[in-house]
């Protein structure tokens, strides 16, 4: 059954990978949804305690009346429950452990290494934890190399999971890189990424929900302020 | 064709013991490795390459790592008595409970066998929260997955013997009768013989938890 004509929201914030990846999930499965951001210095809404009362973290899509939380669980839910639409995840189970296996990586390891970057205090700080991004890179330009066995994408000729799971990091990337004043992906160290991440951004499930790079360069600025001790504005 | 299934683990990790149930639920004949971690083998290290870690699981040459991977693989692989079920939504909630266990339960739960002081009082109250949301999801049924048991049950199985062995041995208290739906599960859990005869020696857990509660807790 198609669901099709049952109410679909996003809760969320423009700036968040995470929520962006059920964003780009929706848009390849063509799927009408009203996107509801979170008022970000105002704590957080009614509805985003009552649908995800464990975490209470962005995002949460809610299909009809049913919440769904965490971003790669969101991604799954919605390529099996829109099943007629375009695969997300591989059809061949090794090639999904793969992609599943990537998503993780990058969610528990890759992704808190460029944080880091942002937060480290002091040259020595900063070059430890751009290495340590660099490092992933390199794993990550092996992978796909073999994912996408010649093609566009980590999925082949459309993009999929490990796309998804990886394209929505590539704002904060490129924040990462203008505040670092690094090129973490280059064509000398990570010609296919590099191309790669260009083709993703430029897909059309991707392009009008992608950050603009400037605009959280700025949103970044604020939390890092924030971050640092100034004490957030009281509702 | 043969198929040729190894799995690569220790004889107490819990990661690994979740992909021992799952294997023997589907009736897959498989070859055991268990791994001395503090010498990996050079197999284990050509297998999983970027953690170095066990599980493993090699299907026909070809490895899988990180144990809910694997899981999901081993399900869409060998499709009799399936770990998942069907609908898309309670996929989703099977999956969500599964990634609770691995992301806030155990790590609230070492830091109380680990920590001191302070950091300690404070991993029991996230621990004992984090119990507590375990508990409401599984009010009123008798495993996680239903009738049968599912992904979660077994991603939570460690609840049934490794938790009360660090309680055992730090006399933390944790799983009790403030959870009465958790313990009834982890009775029925420890039922099934899938589960009764995987436990590894619990003798044998107590000298290797005791000994590492004596590393993170030093007598002064």
């Amino acid at each position: 059954m198609e669901k099709s004509d049952v109410k679909v929201k996003v809760l969320g914030s423009w700036s968040s990978p995470f929520v962006l990846r059920a964003r780009i999930a929706l848009n390849i499965k063509s799927v009408n949804y009203e996107f509801l951001q979170e008022r970000l210095w105002e704590g957080k809404s009614e509805l985003l305690l009552k649908s995800n009362p464990v975490h209470k973290k962005i995002p949460v899509l809610i299909h009809g009346e049913q919440p769904i939380c965490e971003s790669l669980i969101i991604v799954q839910y919605i390529d099996e429950a829109w099943s007629s639409g375009p695969s997300i995840l591989p059809s061949d189970p090794y090639e999904r452990a793969t992609a599943r296996f990537w998503a993780a990586y990058l969610d528990e390891k890759w992704f808190p290494s460029m944080r880091s970057v942002g937060i480290a205090q002091g040259d020595d700080a900063k070059k430890a934890a751009i290495a340590q991004v660099e490092e992933g890179l390199a794993l990550l330009e092996e992978a796909f190399a073999k994912c996408s066995k010649g093609k566009a994408f980590f999925g082949g000729d459309q993009i999929g999971f490990l796309d998804i799971s990886f394209g929505s990091f590539l704002g904060w990337l490129r924040v990462t890189e203008k505040m670092s004043e690094t090129k973490l992906l280059s064509e000398a160290k990570t010609p296919a990424l590099l191309s790669w991440a260009h083709k993703f951004c430029s897909h059309p499930a991707v392009k009008d929900v992608m950050p603009d790079t400037e605009k959280l360069a700025e949103f970044s600025k604020t939390i890092l302020a924030r971050f640092r001790g100034a004490a957030p504005p009281k509702s | 064709m043969a198929e040729q299934v190894k799995l690569f683990k220790t004889w107490s990790t819990p990661f690994g013991l979740r992909i021992t149930w799952a294997l023997q639920l589907k009736g897959i004949s498989y070859e055991a490795i268990d791994e001395d971690l503090s010498n990996k083998s050079a197999l284990l290290l050509q297998y999983n390459p970027v953690y170095k870690k066990v599980p493993v699981l090699v299907h026909n040459g070809k490895p899988i790592s990180e144990s809910l991977v694997i899981l999901e693989y081993i399900d869409e692989t060998w499709k009799q008595n399936p770990i998942l079920p069907e609908d898309p939504l309670e996929r989703a909630n099977a999956r969500f409970w599964a990634k609770f266990s691995d992301e806030k339960l155990i790590l609230s739960v070492w830091s109380a066998f680990t920590k001191e002081g302070k950091e300690r009082e404070e991993a029991m109250d996230a621990s004992l929260k984090n119990l507590k949301f375990v508990e409401e999801e599984l009010k009123g049924k008798k495993f996680f997955g239903g009738e049968k048991i599912g992904l979660a049950d077994i991603v939570f199985g460690w609840l049934g013997n490794l938790l009360p062995i660090f309680e055992e041995v730090s006399g933390l208290k944790l799983l009790d009768d403030r959870f009465p739906s958790l313990l009834a599960w982890t009775k029925e859990l420890s039922e099934l013989p899938v589960v009764k005869y995987n436990w590894p020696p619990h003798d044998k857990m107590i000298i290797k938890y005791q000994a590492l509660y004596e590393k993170f807790h030093p007598v002064k």
